[in-house]
């Protein structure tokens, strides 16, 4: 398989990350090459194998459905890049 | 006092023979010398590591000194760590100042141990030389001309030039074990979930475990001692009774069963580092440990797997930067979607955005069973294959790298040739085993060469026994750099 430019932009639109026509050709030769890699993994037969999520089979701890966490929205928002009574500024969505 | 071991230091701060102020001022005052030559941090603060260092000596005058109050240690520039900055080597953080201490710092914090700073890193740890950080990359000591391997390579290369005792480090496919093997020194990665992930800043959540690196087995051993431990903030932190992992430092290898791949030993290794593993099998054999020929036949598929799971699980863990919490945000835009595109693609470097781009299409519509369910469908296969060599061995051995450290630039052009660096680090990752790398002798041009041990889940006490006995019988990891006195 091989990735088309169009894949490129489309993949880049998902990520939400700008891709310039200029940048495009170099990132499309370098996942193909990357992707050359990956296509190894195809030869492989894995029928009846269960997939390996996580490192250790372990269940998910729960806690007790209390309150732990204290408010520190202060804090928090004060390495934010914008904010205002409290609240994250964004651009406008709805006109 | 530079080459000293934390055996000793901590002797020396417990018998007030010297201050914690002391010692960290000495090797603050290295830093100052000698980092700009290797750019092995990113941030030093004197004011907030002498009042940590101050803290330490009230505890020791006090009589609340615990085993290693007062030693200093570097943070990998991953961890968040409260009131300093926190980059994760990358622009995107380059303005963040954390607001909190992710756990394994609260626990060298509990333990009295200062903080000398923050250590050069790979851009969010992608990365197998330290060409990648936004700070620019770090120097090998032991080469100007050559990287100090990565992610953790401001960390190792700290060690290597005694800018540090001691420092942490994280490894998601190598990030400890590799830049180990680059600059002569020792580093563990513990078995996964051993080292809480809490305020590590995330790359592949499923494989990222914290580490020490220092110049011995006996010090990675002590700094284990501070590092492991249950933690509740972490839902894959494992809940277990407390370890000494000291405890088995002396113990006799007679009947220790070291376990050779041949995977690892096959075409693409350089002589001099096959020559040099080979020799420390010899060193164990004359300890009393036998060798077994073991097979990991599914190992050779370790990397593609790794660059399908953990470029999955980065672009989940990154879509956190979108410029509106915290970190980056690009000057100009148009709209919503038009600042969340241009932050990510201003914010993050080319590796980072190419790991995202993989990631992406493999956990797209269509895509997700040929790739990302197939890649863990052959990380059990990996995994059983550890299973299945652990039967006749207790440690697995071979070479951290298949060559020694390369120059500056040598594989920035071509991602798939800096990604077969990792050949013989990632399968232990996607197994969630404990691995150490080790030096274990000098190429021709006078590169260190690292030697890696990979156990059972859980038998890091057991390797550090391993790796200390060798250290015992050889000097490798007592040299250093030459000209940096």
């Amino acid at each position: 398989m091989s990735l088309t430019l169009d894949d490129v932009l489309r993949i880049a639109r998902l990520a939400r990350i700008e891709l310039g026509a200029a940048e495009a050709p170099s990132a499309q030769q370098q996942l193909n090459a990357i992707f050359g890699l990956i296509e190894t993994m195809q030869a492989v037969d894995t029928t009846g194998i269960e997939p390996m999520a996580h490192a250790q089979d372990v269940a998910q701890r729960l806690r007790d459905d209390v309150v732990t966490e204290t408010d520190q929205h202060a804090r928090f928002q004060a390495i934010a890049p914008a904010v205002e009574d409290g609240l994250y500024l964004v651009p406008r969505v709805i006109e | 006092m530079l080459n000293a071991s934390l055996k000793t230091l901590a002797a020396a701060l417990a018998a007030r023979q010297v201050s914690s102020r002391e010692l960290t001022r000495t090797w603050l005052e290295r830093i100052a010398a000698l980092n700009p030559r290797f750019n092995a941090f990113i941030t030093v603060d004197w004011e907030k590591s002498l009042a940590e260092a101050d803290v330490a000596d009230a505890r020791i005058a006090a009589g609340q000194g615990g085993p290693l109050t007062g030693v200093p240690v570097a943070h990998k520039d991953i961890f968040c760590t409260e009131g300093w900055l926190t980059t994760c080597g990358s622009k995107m953080l380059a303005n963040f100042v954390a607001p909190y201490d992710a756990h394994v710092i609260q626990r060298f914090k509990a333990a009295g141990m200062p903080s000398l700073g923050k250590t050069n890193m790979d851009e969010f740890a992608m990365g197998s030389s330290n060409e990648t950080s936004f700070y620019g990359p770090v120097r090998n000591p032991w080469d100007a001309a050559r990287v100090p391997g990565g992610s953790s390579g401001g960390a190792a290369a700290a060690i290597a030039a005694r800018l540090a005792p001691a420092a942490t480090g994280t490894d998601t496919g190598g990030s400890i074990r590799q830049p180990a093997a680059f600059t002569g020194i020792t580093g563990l990665k513990p078995t996964y979930g051993i080292c809480s992930r809490y305020g590590m800043i995330a790359f592949a959540s499923s494989l990222d475990q914290a580490g020490p690196m220092a110049r011995s087995a006996e010090d990675c051993a002590l700094l284990m001692n501070v590092m492991a431990g249950f933690d509740p903030n972490d839902s894959t932190s494992l809940e277990r009774e407390k370890e000494d992992y000291t405890r088995d430092l002396e113990a006799p290898l007679a009947g220790l069963r070291v376990g050779l791949p041949k995977e690892f030993f096959a075409t693409g290794l350089d002589n001099d580092v096959a020559a040099a593993v080979q020799a420390a099998v010899k060193e164990l054999q004359k300890l009393g440990a036998t060798v077994v020929e073991v097979t990991l036949p599914n190992a050779g598929l370790a990397i593609p797997v790794y660059y399908v799971l953990a470029p999955a699980e980065a672009s989940s863990n990154l879509s956190r930067y979108d410029g509106v919490r915290y970190g980056y945000r690009a000057p100009e835009y148009a709209n919503l979607d038009d600042m969340y595109a241009k932050t990510r693609a201003q914010g993050f470097g080319a590796e980072v955005k190419r790991r995202i781009l993989i990631g992406t299409y493999v956990l797209s519509h269509g895509y997700y069973d040929a790739y990302y369910l197939q890649a863990q469908k052959i990380r059990r296969l990996i995994a059983n294959d550890f299973a299945e060599a652990f039967r006749a061995c207790d440690v697995i051995l071979g070479p951290t790298t298949p060559g020694t450290a390369f120059r500056l630039g040598e594989k920035t052009d071509d991602p798939v040739q800096m990604y077969l660096n990792d050949l013989y680090t990632i399968p232990a990752n996607l197994a969630g085993l404990p691995a150490m790398s080790l030096p274990c002798g000098f190429d021709s041009r006078g590169l260190p060469i690292g030697l890696q041990l990979v156990g059972d889940y859980f038998s890091e006490a057991r390797m550090l026994n391993v790796a200390h006995r060798y250290q015992q019988v050889t000097d490798w990891h007592t040299r250093q750099p030459e000209g940096l006195a």
